[in-house]
């Protein structure tokens, strides 16, 4: 899932400084399971913007509204008569939800409220890490469905480096596991370390132009 | 709301407790507005900011003494959010309205008016 956090208080507090009316729209998907930017999350978001301009005698008005996935148009629209009551709109989505807002809503200025990070996993309660880097060449499956790109520090096809700390850990951050170590003894287990003794060449980073599209082919 | 102190009162600690203390006779501030929830871990974030966001000049959660909470975990959750929350006010420098935790048990009545003069002291020091 897309993971993100949410953007420092006073960032956000400048991006509203000029508004009196405002929409806080949050997304129910990804960024409601990292807790960046759900419904429960409007609400504070929206309820800290209220004190903090209550506290410096500049009210301010909040609408608040969450959809399920703010990255889909037909769900977006559900705001529409919403985000004609205000000056703007506060959006606590990925960068992808924002743009569907802001593409929608042309006429309206949308703010992100959240900084989107990578796309991850939850490792333990509070806290996710990142999983892939969305390259477009999937290399999972030569590497016991660890990814070297986005786990190994130096992105290295080829690994483990020389600089694999005793009990497996990474050179550049010793809390961090070598993803190599991990690759290593996942292949063992499966009785696929030859796979270790391959050889793999310079991957092809063009393989998605940016900006990315995706064409279903229909059946 | 303005100025008075909101109480979210566990029903199994400190609900009883201010009761006796009421029974009692205990004098303590009368600006104080007590919320009787079924745990203290019921209150959540968004409860403590909008009681603020309407004018209370303190907030006070109280709940069941560590390790004897009714719910098992209600009391730490509280503990928590009430952390949490002031980390949230101090972002928007709001944090010169007390928001606190206090633990008790349903025949301490003595501490609960202890927890409600304390935070009157500090709500008349800092001046609202």
């Amino acid at each position: 899932m897309i993971i993100a956090e949410r953007k420092p208080m006073e960032e956000i507090k400048q991006a509203m400084a000029p508004y009196k009316k405002v929409l806080v729209a949050g997304c129910g998907t990804c960024v409601a399971v990292c807790w960046a930017g759900g419904e429960k999350e409007v609400e504070i978001l929206a309820s800290q913007l209220r004190l903090a301009r209550s506290a410096e005698g500049n009210e301010i008005v909040t609408l608040e509204a969450t959809v399920e996935r703010q990255c889909e148009k037909e769900m977006v629209e559900e705001l529409k008569d919403k985000v004609a009551e205000v000056e703007a709109v506060l959006s606590l989505a990925c960068g992808s939800g924002v743009q569907t807002m802001a593409e929608l809503f042309e006429d309206k200025p949308v703010f992100p409220a959240v900084n989107t990070t990578f796309i991850g996993m939850p490792e333990k309660e509070g806290l996710w890490v990142e999983m892939c880097g969305a390259c477009g060449d999937c290399f999972l499956d030569r590497t016991g469905g660890i990814c070297p790109i986005v786990r190994c520090a130096k992105g290295l096809l080829n690994g483990p480096c020389g600089g694999t700390r005793r009990g497996g850990k990474c050179e550049i951050d010793p809390e961090k596991d070598c993803a190599w170590v991990l690759i290593y003894r996942r292949l063992e287990k499966q009785g696929r370390l030859d796979l270790m003794r391959e050889y793999y060449s310079p991957r092809n980073f063009r393989a998605v132009k940016r900006p990315g599209r995706v064409q279903a082919v229909k059946a | 709301m303005n100025g008075c102190i909101v109480a979210f009162c566990c029903e199994h600690s400190a609900y009883p407790a201010a009761d006796l203390a009421g029974k009692l006779r205990l004098h303590y501030p009368e600006n104080i507005r007590v919320i009787r929830v079924p745990c203290a871990g019921r209150v959540d974030v968004i409860h403590i900011l909008k009681a603020l966001e309407k004018g209370a000049a303190a907030v006070l959660v109280l709940g069941c003494e560590d390790g004897a909470c009714h719910h098992i975990t209600g009391n730490t959750r509280a503990k928590e959010r009430v952390k949490y929350c002031n980390m949230l006010l101090k972002e928007v420098q709001i944090d010169g309205r007390p928001v606190a935790m206090f633990n008790l048990s349903p025949n301490a009545p003595h501490k609960f008016v202890r927890a409600v003069n304390e935070v009157t002291k500090i709500i008349k020091e800092s001046g609202r």
